[in-house]
């Protein structure tokens, strides 16, 4: 699905990621830990393509493209979707239409998806309009389940949200990676395999997202550069034991 | 700026048969009348219609008991000159186009509520220029008595965009006691057409004034400032603007109110956009009596040249009011656009998402038709845009 060979990204005159290789496969959701400043969050904005992240090293390959150089809604429209941890509020843009616009040709409604979320009293607003941490989560998630990724990059699913959202956010999470809430009775195991395959880029410092999506692999960034890999939770409670600086060593 | 000659056009001479049902408009004028707001079909969407065209009135019909509408000069007949309203609220020698006006009075819509009437369709009303070097001058005069609510739409428009003329409009309105008045103002003029309105208005106790204005085309020069007092402790005043200025527009224009009772608020929001045209934004809000509350936002967005001017001001006389200003001129925010892009849409979708929002006028509360005849505007403009 995605895979990242020696990416080197400036931001300014300063290297921040300094050759990073990642393998995402299909299908699979990778966690990505790392300290504050490490560039975890430069790293997703570099995979969607942004302004001001310049690529100096290196190549992004996805579903077989290499996207090194691709504009951002090259690679929406491809099936990469990003979950934003500050969204800027766009004014006369109302929640529904922009359900809609995430959607492109595809029919969706609105109302159907924002219950799942809890959200149908947010559709008339502007979008992000005085939104409130966890509304923000909310309304990305509904974005992204009209937008339809195979490729899903997230931010901190879990910041400034509460418990009860918390689940309600797990749980979406879950099954916009396609491991559905229950598994669908009458599906046979033929028909589920040849279902769409959700791969995830998932950022955490908490490891509560952990609680509900299936994700087996995971690795620190650290001075720009990918280290340890292992299993998410393995990782994180190195880190809570020891810290990033021991758990780095430790897990090398 | 002064643009034109008054004299360079003719205030009398031109005349048209009455229309006596709407629905008999066709073709180009009936296109350019439902753009600016008018349904020619009215009957069951309008409690009332008035029709002026270049120098008289054609059509001038109620459909509800509590509305009544008169050509102005009718209407002095009846009320014996309308003492206490007529050139109240405006000044007849406070500058050539209100003596032009005063000179020349062709006529113009007078429009009365009856006290405690809920008027649920609204009023419309077009001030509709067809001729060659026409001078329109026209005096309106709006009362809702106490209680009373309506929405009127005033459409004024050039049936013609090559068409060079003048447009001088006074208007007064008097919301009375816990009265309502919602005032939609769409523009249609042409690259050659000047346009001077002068407005006052005034707000006792409880009232409620909302003006809307909507330009989205071309204008040689506007220039206008309509003032309302706000007269009485809760009275209540909001205008909310959208304006385009493609190149060659000189856009002149603001909104001042007056809080002249404690317990007002006042609020003037506008959004404008040049595409190579001048505006000057202005926006005026004083308060003479505490608590009082206002807020003046001013938006612009200069799109592919052309100038924004942004004059808001504020003008406390008293110990605990409460004003405030936004006023913000530029482009259009990059992240905006990455957001949208993030989204799946390519740069100049993003813009025009943008843009269109921007440009909302949801707010407003106007009838479907209109609104859907705003959106083909808007969209019909953009290829200017970006
Ligand atoms: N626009 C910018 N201009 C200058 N420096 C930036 C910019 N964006 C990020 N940086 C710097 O790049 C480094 C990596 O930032 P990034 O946001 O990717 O960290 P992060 O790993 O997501 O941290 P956190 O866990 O705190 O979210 C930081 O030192 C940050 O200050
Ligand atoms: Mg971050």
């Amino acid at each position: 699905m995605l895979k990242i060979e020696g990416l080197k990204v400036n931001i300014g005159d300063r290297e921040v990621l300094k050759g990073l290789d990642l393998h995402i496969k299909e299908g699979e959701t990778f966690i990505l830990f790392g300290p504050n400043g490490s560039g975890k969050t430069t790293l997703l904005l570099t995979l969607m393509g942004f302004g001001g992240y310049e690529i100096t090293g290196g190549r992004i390959m996805f579903r077989g493209q290499d996207i090194t150089r691709a504009p951002s809604y090259e690679r929406a429209r491809l099936g990469i979707g990003m979950s934003f941890q500050r969204p800027p509020t766009i004014h006369g843009l109302k929640t529904k239409h922009m359900v809609r616009l995430c959607a492109r040709d595809r029919v969706v409604d609105p109302e159907e998806l924002a219950r799942k979320v809890n959200f149908e009293d947010f559709l008339e607003r502007d979008i992000n309009a005085g939104f409130s941490g966890g509304e923000i989560k909310r309304s990305e998630i509904l974005q992204l389940m009209a937008q339809d990724p195979r490729l899903l990059l997230f931010d901190e699913p879990e910041s400034g949200v509460d418990l009860e959202n918390m689940q309600l956010i797990g749980s979406t999470v879950r099954e916009l990676l396609g491991g559905g809430a229950q598994p669908e009775p009458g599906l046979s195991l033929k028909q589920a395999k040849s279902r769409k395959l959700t791969s995830g880029l998932i950022i955490t410092h908490t490891g509560y997202i952990l609680d509900y999506v299936n994700a087996d692999r995971g690795q620190v960034l650290y001075n720009g550069h990918l280290c340890c890999e292992a299993r998410p939770r393995d990782i994180l409670e190195h880190i809570r034991k020891y810290g990033y600086q021991e758990c780095v060593r430790c897990l090398n | 700026m002064k643009p034109f000659e008054l004299n360079q056009f003719a205030f009398e001479g031109i005349s048209h048969a009455r229309i006596d049902d709407l629905s008999t408009i066709s073709g180009a004028d009936k296109e350019r009348l439902i753009m600016s707001g008018v349904d020619v079909d009215e009957a069951g969407s309008r409690a009332g219609s008035f029709l002026h065209m270049d120098h008289g009135n054609v059509h001038c019909r109620s459909r509800h008991e509590a509305v009544e509408i008169l050509d102005i000069k009718d209407a002095l007949t009846k009320y014996d000159g309308l003492p206490g309203h007529f050139w109240t609220l405006v000044d007849p020698d406070k500058d050539e186009y209100t003596r032009t006006a005063n000179e020349h009075l062709q006529g113009g819509y007078f429009i009365k509520v009856a006290a405690g009437a809920k008027i649920a369709t609204p009023v419309q009303s077009c001030l509709f220029i067809k001729g060659q070097k026409a001078g329109q001058s026209v005096h309106n005069v709006v009362i809702v008595e106490e209680g009373a609510e309506v929405h009127i739409l005033t459409g004024c428009a050039v049936a013609n965009e090559q068409s060079e003329a003048v447009h001088v409009g006074v208007s007064e309105f008097f919301v009375k006691k816990g009265g309502k008045l919602t005032f939609s103002m769409i523009h249609n003029w042409g690259e050659h057409m000047n346009v001077v309105p002068r407005t006052g208005g005034i707000v006792e106790a409880g009232g409620v004034f909302q003006n809307n204005y909507i330009l989205l085309k071309q204008v040689k020069y506007l220039q206008s400032y309509p003032t309302i007092t706000l007269a009485g402790p809760g009275a209540r005043a909001r205008f909310n603007s959208v304006l385009v200025a493609p190149k060659g527009s000189y856009v002149d224009t603001g909104s001042r109110i007056i809080m002249d009772a404690p317990d007002t608020r006042g609020e003037i929001i506008s959004k404008t956009i040049t595409t190579g045209g001048t505006i000057i934004a202005r926006g005026h809000i004083q308060a003479n009596y505490a608590p009082a509350k206002g807020h003046l936002e001013c938006k612009g967005l200069i799109l592919g040249g052309g100038r924004i001017h942004a004059i808001p001001e504020l003008d406390g006389r008293v110990e605990g009011v409460e004003l405030s200003h936004e006023a913000a001129v530029g482009k259009i925010a990059r992240r905006e656009i990455e957001y949208l892009m993030a989204r799946g849409q390519d740069e100049d979708e993003a813009t025009s998402t943008i843009v269109r929002g921007f440009l909302n006028v949801d707010i407003m509360g106007l009838p479907d038709k209109l609104h859907a005849a705003i959106e083909k505007t808007i969209s019909e403009s953009e290829k200017d845009m970006f």
